[in-house]
């Protein structure tokens, strides 16, 4: 009873094999990249102290229910928003922000400490229009601390965020971290969110 | 002279595929490591706005929100209002709660203080739904979120 050596197992179909799971893999695979526009809610407060605020300090865009933009009480294209948000918070009205470049107008804001801008939406508007108009007026912001960063630090202040964002800074990263923050004070995001309206 | 005439005759040799299994197993598992399959079963159409003044958004502290009108197929049963979705089924707006705290315990305990509200909206929902979403959010003391969006920019500079 000699026994037969096994025969060998035929390894080359290995390859279609996992050529075969690989293509699977391929195609179900979706690297997932969420990206958006991060907000804060305003907490939930029973009872809101009433803020004292100037009227010109005030940036309004209302969107109706026909996605028609209303910009300080002009009807505006969504391409003219980014830049009527940087004339606003770039004024500079009481001349106690020396970085300013903008036309001082009396009538417009004093300075981007004070800047606010608000969003007023219609239950109606379609998200798109609304999400446009958010990132139109992020755009403003990310112009205008790009600006003072390049003039300060020389980099661009959103480059060098996402770049800390992702882990590819090279360089000290807290010693980046605080200018980031100084420039942030210098124009601090104020966008605040009114409740949509019903439209009637 | 018969020394050097005799390597001419040879043949090509055939490449050596006995390294093709392992490098194709290296691609195999690095697919299998990145791959995530989809978790959630999309029940409402998500056709995202485009954005380009984007953040990252942290995976391992989010909770996500869908939010639209009912898939195509979905379409008779559920008609064509926005509705909303978290994990794989229709939530009303008053349940919202219980589903957004169910969806919170299963993030990791350290993280669930700074929990993360992903908002993924088809662009044609109303605005009003989200502003509900929103309110329930600032109740349940959820208040950092994320309009998750498309890259690019519709708007022509």
């Amino acid at each position: 009873m000699g026994r037969r050596a096994t025969p060998e197992v035929n390894a080359g179909s290995m390859a279609d094999i996992a050529f075969l799971l690989l293509i699977f893999f391929l195609v179900t695979t979706t690297i997932e990249k969420d990206k958006g526009i991060a907000r804060q809610l305003p907490p939930k407060q029973d009872e809101q102290p009433p803020v004292d605020i100037k009227e010109k300090n005030i940036f309004v865009v209302t969107v109706n229910k026909e996605d028609q933009i209303l910009a300080d009480n002009e009807l505006m294209d969504i391409q003219d928003i980014r830049q009527a948000a940087i004339s606003f918070l770039d004024n500079g009205g009481d001349g106690t922000c020396n970085y300013c470049k903008g036309e001082k107008d009396l009538a417009s804001s004093d300075n981007p400490e004070k800047a606010i801008i608000t969003v007023k939406s219609d239950r109606e508007t379609s998200y798109k229009t609304y999400i446009q108009v958010q990132n139109e007026l992020v755009a403003a912001y990310n112009f205008l601390r790009d600006r003072e960063s390049e003039r300060l630090f020389g980099f661009k202040f959103t480059k060098v965020k996402s770049a800390i964002a992702t882990g590819d800074y090279k360089g000290n990263e807290e010693r980046a971290q605080t200018k980031l923050k100084e420039i942030q004070a210098l124009f601090p995001m104020k966008l605040s969110e009114a409740e949509a309206k019903k439209s009637q | 002279m018969s020394k050097f005439n005799k390597k001419k005759g040879g043949e090509l040799p055939a490449v050596n595929t006995a390294s093709l299994p392992d490098i194709v197993f290296m691609l195999l598992f690095f697919f299998m490591v990145v791959t995530v399959l989809r978790k959630d079963n999309m029940l409402v159409q998500q056709k995202l706005p485009k954005a380009d003044q984007v953040e990252k958004l942290k995976k391992d502290r989010s909770v996500f929100i869908y939010a639209g009108k009912p898939s195509s197929r979905y379409k008779e049963k559920f008609g064509t209002e926005g509705k909303i979705q978290i994990g794989d089924k229709y939530t009303d707006i008053n349940s919202l709660e219980f589903a957004l705290s169910e969806a919170r315990t299963k993030l990791i305990p350290e993280l669930q203080g700074k929990v993360v509200v992903g908002l993924k909206v088809d662009e044609q929902t109303n605005v009003g739904l989200l502003q509900d979403v929103k309110e329930k959010l600032r109740d349940l003391n959820m208040v950092k979120i994320i309009y998750i969006t498309a890259p690019g920019n519709d708007v022509q500079q």
